[in-house]
């Protein structure tokens, strides 16, 4: 067990290692030089260059490179090349936000997601069924930014239920993480029902059903438990999802997340910031999947856990 | 049974069968016609309106609401709201299939290699997918934009980078099961070359799964582009893009919600009817999957 | 003569699918007394399962369907029971050992739990410590060590998971046992075990059986009564000695004999019967073993042969002498 927790970690460090260097290679061959962009075109070519030894660039890209990542391991991710910030301390003041909105948003999807799910499985054919499954297909092809603007013009700006923007308080958060969750719960509703569907047609159900089982039991002793196996495996995609998502709907409801970082960054071609977040959300993510798998583990004893 | 259902998915019989439980799924066939309809109003947009509407300002016609004239109404610089949206139909469907095709091909050479070499091979070339599945695929587009610089070829780079490691993964699987076939056996025993075989038997008949990843891939990238577009990192204003032109009017929708339910509601219903052929195409090709 | 536990009077059975209405049971009738071990011999596909299960109440929902015919097992209307009584009959008195072991367990719970779950529905009122004594007796009867029910069912081989399915069904001590297929999927000498275990655990408990089977060999060592069903209709039945007699037998049982190797007589060819059997989306006015049929006669097309004979009962106009229907 151990062995297979530190075989993965290790793992994750050649991914880290691939997706920085592929960053950090295809933005050398980019054209145009960051400290021109910086400074910007009128700029004295004493200056250029001064910024260019300032930020290191002069050395060979695979030299930067293995400097920036001595520096990582020490846990120093660089400073914002336009406004000198330290990117982990920005980081770390911006995540509380992006937390609690994807968390809000899981917490939303898994709530309804799965009960819904089972239901409309439960029920295969039946009015509700339909109704859910259809409502699902919207909110799938739905674009959250769009579901966003729109709650907003309805809800903040015309009813005025809600703030429109920021991230004041809980309240500020209750349409940005519904916009969120959309994509999400609609996927956790169609995967549970199919998961559900799969299951409650398999021989060992009707072996229960034999022995004298009744529904209720069948569905919450037999079909449940392996019928959320899959829907488990796939917290580690919808966790991937939530973070897309959350980039627009940051965007949409100007809240100062880890996202709105990012879309900035990417505007102005910050690249330690970039880099930054892009570092810290892959290994994020890889913990989440390994986490996943060892519960996945712990619910279903065929699976071992080879080292 | 098992074998010959498998492997004669290239087969006349076969794929008649599969066109046949396709024409009975309703919602997968409305889908298609729907989105046939659409690709072909934007193709044909230059009938109904000439391209000069997309860009033509007008301080006089700001902010018309939905007439005769203007089916969807003008925007705040009195652009007309329905040429842009079909001559953006045809950036954001355009887009979106260029990417699916491009991260296709490198998909499907990738995974194919690997699922056939398998050992090595397959190693090296699934933990270099990995790289790119690590990071979720909105931020990985983003992070190489902000390497490439922005642009629309460069996005739609960074989108195919993105997506590319789906058709690898998928291939690869579905070749896998398929390899060990005795046909295969049989084409190595006469001779044939890897690469014949790869591209003359495996990948036709694995086919199948990865016509359905790039359906529903076709539609995510739509979205992705659309994303992109609305933060301002993607096709950029004023060319008509779908996510471009809702981010544009953002700020008006409040007052004027024509601007902002127009170009949204053509993003959700191609994703829409993309998905229900996906899913009618899965159903089709593996009844076992229908519930 | 003891009293009959289970009678099935003309029962009809379909299956809607998409595609059609597969007829699967086109008029079952039988009887089965207390203590009795009933072999019901046929082909793949001729309604044995969908039987069984009919007598559980446990046709697929919505596809399968009961269109006529009644089942009464012990004075209980089986088809009037509603979904609180039939829970009380399945696996207390009529349980079912099913074809594929590998399948019908539950994979992620220990086969201890399965087991258990038999009691915990029908005993409520036992203690914890009964019931798992109760489980650990029955574990040792099927042969497997009692310390091995706290494993989970992908530890077991084949065979082993077949006792375990036995014990399941056994464990509440039913009067009833349905036993579909339970050796067709283990290899043959595994197969004898379990056989005789069944045999054994049968003795034992005294229950009454119905054993599905398409191996004459295992009816003939096993029951005392035998019914032969062919398209959903039981063609012919009697005791085993008088239709492994081979005298006066239906001309699809005759083929099913010609088909099995026989070591007494002097070494000939197989004989297989010919073609497929009738497709039961489209079943013949008549008797529906007519396409096959060596000793088909004009007759045989258009109708229905009623059962033939007293005891040794045949559903064919060959045997028509023997006079009416009985």
């Amino acid at each position: 067990m151990l062995k297979y927790v530190a075989k993965r970690g290790l793992m994750l460090i050649p991914v880290v290692i691939g997706i920085t260097l592929f960053i950090y290679v295809i933005m050398s061959l980019a054209p145009g030089d960051p400290a021109t962009l910086i400074l910007g075109p009128d700029a004295p070519y004493e200056a250029v260059l001064a910024k260019r030894a300032e930020l290191g660039l002069n050395d060979p890209v695979l030299m930067r490179y293995v400097k920036y990542m001595a520096g990582v391991l020490q846990g120093d991710f660089g400073s914002s090349w336009y406004n000198g910030f330290n990117v982990l301390t920005e980081f770390a003041s911006r995540l509380p936000n992006t937390l609690t909105l994807g968390l809000m948003s899981m917490a939303i999807s898994v709530v309804v997601g799965i009960p819904l799910g089972i239901l409309a499985a439960v029920r295969q054919n039946s009015m509700l069924d339909y109704t859910t499954l259809v409502l699902a297909m919207l909110f799938a092809s739905i674009p959250a930014f769009w579901f966003g603007l729109m709650a907003q013009v309805i809800f903040c700006l015309t009813l005025g239920w809600f703030p429109a923007t920021g991230a004041e308080s809980l309240k500020h958060f209750v349409l940005p993480a519904l916009t969120l969750c959309t994509g999400s719960l609609a996927a956790q509703v169609r995967l549970t029902r199919t998961s559900m569907l799969e299951v409650i047609k398999l021989d060992y159900v009707r072996t229960a059903r034999s022995k004298g089982a009744s529904e209720q039991r069948i569905i919450g002793k037999h079909v449940l438990r392996n019928g959320m196996l899959p829907v488990a495996t796939r917290i580690g995609t919808s966790l991937a999802n939530i973070i897309s998502g959350a980039i627009v709907t940051e965007s949409v409801f100007s809240i100062p997340g880890v996202a709105s970082l990012l879309i900035n960054a990417v505007k102005i071609r910050d690249v330690p910031v970039v880099m930054g977040v892009i570092v810290v959300i892959a290994v994020f993510v890889g913990v989440v999947n390994l986490l996943v798998d060892l519960t996945y583990a712990l619910i279903d004893p065929r699976v071992k856990l080879e080292g | 049974m098992k074998y010959k259902n498998k492997s004669n998915l290239t087969n006349k019989s076969q794929l008649g069968l599969i066109a046949f439980r396709f024409s009975k799924n309703k919602l997968a066939m409305v889908g298609l016609a729907a989105i046939l309809l659409l690709i072909l109003m934007c193709l044909t947009a230059p009938l109904f309106i000439s391209y000069d509407q997309v860009y033509k300002q007008s301080m006089a016609n700001r902010f018309i609401t939905p007439c005769a004239e203007h089916p969807f109404g003008t925007d705040q610089y009195g652009r007309d709201l329905f040429a842009r949206v079909l001559y953006g139909g045809r950036i954001s469907l355009l887009s979106g299939l260029v990417v699916v095709a491009s991260a296709m091909v490198v998909g499907l050479t990738l995974g194919g290699a690997a699922g056939y070499f398998g050992g090595k091979v397959d190693n090296i070339i699934m933990r270099f997918c990995d790289i790119f599945m690590a990071v979720p695929r909105m931020l990985l587009s983003m992070a190489v934009v902000s390497a490439l610089g922005q642009g629309t070829f460069k996005m739609l780079i960074a989108l195919a980078v993105a997506e590319f490691p789906n058709y690898a993964r998928t291939v690869r699987a579905s070749i896998m099961t398929l390899r060990n076939q005795e046909y295969v056996e049989a084409a190595k025993c006469c001779g044939t070359s890897s690469a014949r075989i790869i591209f003359k038997h495996l990948i036709p008949n694995g086919m199948g799964p990865v016509i359905v990843s790039a359906t529903l891939g076709l539609g995510t990238t739509i979205l992705a582009i659309a994303s992109l577009g609305f933060l301002g990192i993607g096709v950029a204003s004023p060319t008509p893009e779908w996510g471009t032109i809702l981010s544009e009017n953002r700020t008006n929708i409040r007052h004027f919600p024509h601007l902002g339910l127009v170009p949204g509601i053509f993003i959700a219903i191609s994703v829409m009817c993309l998905n229900f052929v996906g899913d009618g195409l899965r159903d089709a090709l593996d009844p076992r999957t229908k519930n | 003569m003891s009293e009959s536990l289970l009678t099935i009077k003309d029962l009809h059975v379909q299956y809607n699918t998409d595609e059609a209405v597969v007829h699967a049971l086109n008029g079952i009738n039988l009887t089965l007394k207390k203590g009795e071990a009933l072999g019901l011999v046929g082909e793949t596909g001729a309604g044995k399962t969908t039987m069984a299960l009919s007598i559980l109440q446990l046709l697929p929902a919505k596809v399968g369907e009961i269109t006529k015919g009644n089942i009464h097992y012990d004075n209980t209307d089986i088809l009037a029971a509603d979904n609180h009584n039939m829970r009380k009959i399945r696996g207390a008195k009529i349980a079912m050992i099913f074809q594929d072991p590998m399948s019908s367990l539950n994979p992620i719970l220990t086969v201890g739990d399965q087991i258990h779950e038999v009691l915990e529905l029908h005993f409520p009122e036992m203690s914890r410590e009964e019931k798992d004594q109760r489980v650990d007796d029955i574990l040792g009867l099927v042969g497997i060590q009692k310390s091995r029910k706290n494993e989970y069912p992908h530890q077991f081989s084949g065979g082993m998971k077949q006792r375990i399915g036995i014990a399941m069904a056994l464990v509440a001590e039913p009067e009833l046992l349905l036993a579909d297929e339970p050796t067709t999927a283990l290899d043959v000498t595994i197969q004898a075990q379990i056989l005789q275990l069944m045999q054994e655990l049968q003795k034992k408990f005294n229950t009454s059986m119905i054993f599905i089977t398409h191996d004459l060999g295992v009816v003939a060592e096993f029951c005392e009564n035998v019914s032969v069903v062919y398209a959903g209709e039981i063609i012919e039945t009697g005791s085993v000695e008088e239709v492994f007699a081979r005298k006066r037998n239906h001309p699809y049982t005759v083929g099913l004999f010609n088909s099995i190797p026989d070591l007494t007589t002097e070494a000939k060819r197989l004989i297989p019967i010919p073609g497929f059997m009738t497709d039961p989306t489209n079943l013949p006015v008549g008797c529906k073993f007519v396409e096959r049929c060596p000793n088909c006669m004009e007759k045989c097309k258009v109708q229905l042969p009623p059962m033939f004979g007293a005891g040794h009962k045949i559903k064919c106009f060959l045997y028509e002498d023997r006079g009416g229907n009985a």
